[in-house]
């Protein structure tokens, strides 16, 4: 089984977030970068089939050369080999694109992504992916089976859970319980050694309009004082939910 | 050219978020000067969607869309916004819809914002507010494409009401064999439990509860207020409660209208996946704790003193109330 897992280079989840340029632009100093912690999961899903049931696991990211540390994570975390697409990542329109040419050029049977980036967290590029490619989709999936051709996946509905049947090829949007949080894994010294010595190629963007365009960034308006209540007076804090408030 | 709206259902029956949806999509369609159509899969009583402003309802009866399936559903939103020339067509930002919206936009070649709080900021060129970074920014994101998807966020809108009636209109998209290549195998609901994703309260607890056999006391506190229960990352890694109840910026977004944190010192990643929430309340013993620089009302003191009391005290309100 061939296996692509996609990877978004995002900012580290305690980042706090600036921005630069008339508010136009993301602010990047001193932020720390890793894989996106969805694509992680999935990533690590993906290493368990190679080790359990064989597989080749190849990684794939878009973007410029400053995300390929992030490949390289990748790599000493298991991957076989990796694929930068030399583009920005504007739009994940665009980015999808970018990745079925991948997806089409290499094969692959299993596809995972995260179920979002938690940058621009537009959710998009799982189904995109699977739309362009003709594959079968999941989203939100927290439970993944290969049997030969045949997938059984469990995705996180409102309020529960459902257990799916499809075929490969097929496309996943992965998130926490895909694997357990205990279950990722840290390279090893070893593994970064080896990640050295695996293929990390680049390739040029095929041509793809962009349908969106982030044109302008703000903060959320600065939140005014925390109102403390006795711990003794609990009863205003029931009238201030009804009266001030009004959400009781 | 109608601004198209999807509108949720769930057994026969629209979800709240399909009214906020096509209340919506109306305002869309004033800015457009245009009228609003709706497709409901499965619906009774589609006439209901009159009150949000809806003009006409395709409605959709088709035994094969008992069950949500993204690329099916995708592909009769497809039909009908062809049909009806959209160029906006607007949806939620459930899980279904997020499922579906991606499929959808190819399908469309439509460019997609999903978690759009506001509406349009502009519509020539046409641009839209909607959140980043996990609640901790928004971005005006401009759609270049001819047809134009919004993924409205939850809890961002509201409803509207507005005079009106809604004319039904059969519809049967025609659904290929491909469409339903995933087949569902089994569902499993918790029945009569609120859940995070249509909850209006929401009461989380973190570590700060010391142990799951504590995790009565939040239980009630969300029985008396009808809410749905949380919990912090550690505790969800720690195995206290399921996977499923994580919020925060790794796990379940959370934008309820009252958001009590109890025992939740408030991790940055924690408070990205609240920060949607309308009113928060804060019940911790320690002062410091970050989580009081984003709430609305905080009580500094010991949970297992507060809670209690505090779900006697919202019993007295709702008996005094009913």
């Amino acid at each position: 089984m061939k296996i692509l897992v996609c990877i978004s280079h995002v900012p580290d989840t305690t980042s706090k977030i600036n921005f630069t340029e008339n508010d136009t632009k993301f602010d990047t100093n001193g932020v720390q970068f890793v894989i996106n912690p969805n694509d992680e999961f999935g990533l690590t899903r993906a290493i368990w089939f190679k080790e359990k049931q064989g597989a080749s696991v190849t990684v794939v990211n878009v973007g410029g050369t400053e995300t390929e540390p992030t490949l390289r994570k990748a790599l000493a975390i298991g991957a076989d080999e990796a694929i930068r697409v030399n583009a920005e990542p504007t739009d994940g329109f665009f980015v999808a694109k970018q990745l079925a040419k991948v997806v089409q050029d290499g094969g692959y049977d299993l596809i995972i992504a995260g179920r979002e980036s938690i940058d621009y967290n537009g959710g998009m590029v799982p189904g995109m992916l699977a739309t362009l490619t003709n594959a079968n989709f999941v989203n939100t999936c927290i439970g993944l089976e290969i049997d030969g051709n045949t997938a059984t996946a469990i995705r996180e509905i409102d309020g529960g859970k459902e257990t799916l049947k499809t075929n490969l090829p097929l496309v996943v949007g992965a998130q926490k319980g895909l694997v357990e949080e205990s279950d990722l894994r840290i390279p090893n010294m070893r593994g970064i050694m080896m990640a050295r010595k695996k293929q990390l190629a680049v390739t040029e963007p095929a041509e793809a309009t962009q349908a969106t365009k982030a044109v302008q960034f703000e903060k959320p308006a600065p939140k005014g004082e925390v109102k403390l209540i006795s711990p003794d007076n609990v009863d205003e804090l029931v009238d201030l939910l009804h009266n001030e408030a009004k959400v009781i | 050219m109608s601004v198209l709206v999807y509108t949720e259902s769930e057994n026969g029956n629209f979800k709240k978020i399909a009214f906020e949806t096509a209340s919506y999509a109306k305002e869309v369609a004033n800015m457009l000067g245009t009228t609003v159509t709706a497709i409901a899969i499965n619906v009774e009583n589609p006439s209901e969607l009159s009150k949000y402003g809806v003009d006409k309802v395709l409605t959709v009866n088709n035994d094969k869309l008992t069950n949500f399936n993204a690329k099916a559903y995708a592909d009769a939103i497809r039909q009908a916004a062809t049909k009806e020339s959209a160029k906006v067509v607007v949806i939620n930002s459930s899980a279904n819809d997020k499922y579906l919206a991606p499929v959808l936009a190819v399908d469309l070649n439509a460019g997609y914002a999903s978690n759009v709080v506001a509406l349009p900021v502009s519509t020539e060129p046409f641009k839209v507010k909607r959140t980043a970074f996990t609640n901790k920014a928004f971005n005006i994101t401009a759609i270049n494409a001819d047809v134009k998807l919004i993924g409205l966020a939850k809890n961002s809108f509201g409803l509207k009401e507005s005079d009106g009636a809604a004319t039904a209109e059969a519809f049967e998209p025609s659904l290929k064999d491909e469409d339903f290549n995933i087949s569902v195998k089994s569902v499993d609901k918790a029945t009569g439990k609120v859940t995070i994703a249509d909850a209006e309260i929401v009461v989380s607890g973190g570590r700060g509860l010391k142990g799951p056999e504590n995790w009565g006391m939040i239980e009630d506190l969300a029985a008396v207020l009808g809410a749905a229960t949380a919990c912090s990352k550690p505790v969800s890694d720690m195995g206290w409660r399921p996977h499923e109840e994580h919020v925060g910026q790794t796990g379940k977004p959370v934008a309820s209208n009252l958001y009590i944190a109890v025992g939740i010192s408030g991790a940055i990643q924690h408070l990205a996946g609240i920060n949607a929430s309308k009113v928060k309340v804060v019940i911790n013993n320690d002062p410091e704790a970050p989580f009081f620089k984003a709430a609305d009302y905080g009580i500094v003191g010991d949970a297992f003193e507060v809670v209690p009391k505090l779900v006697e005290k919202l019993k007295e309100f709702k008996a005094n109330n009913a």
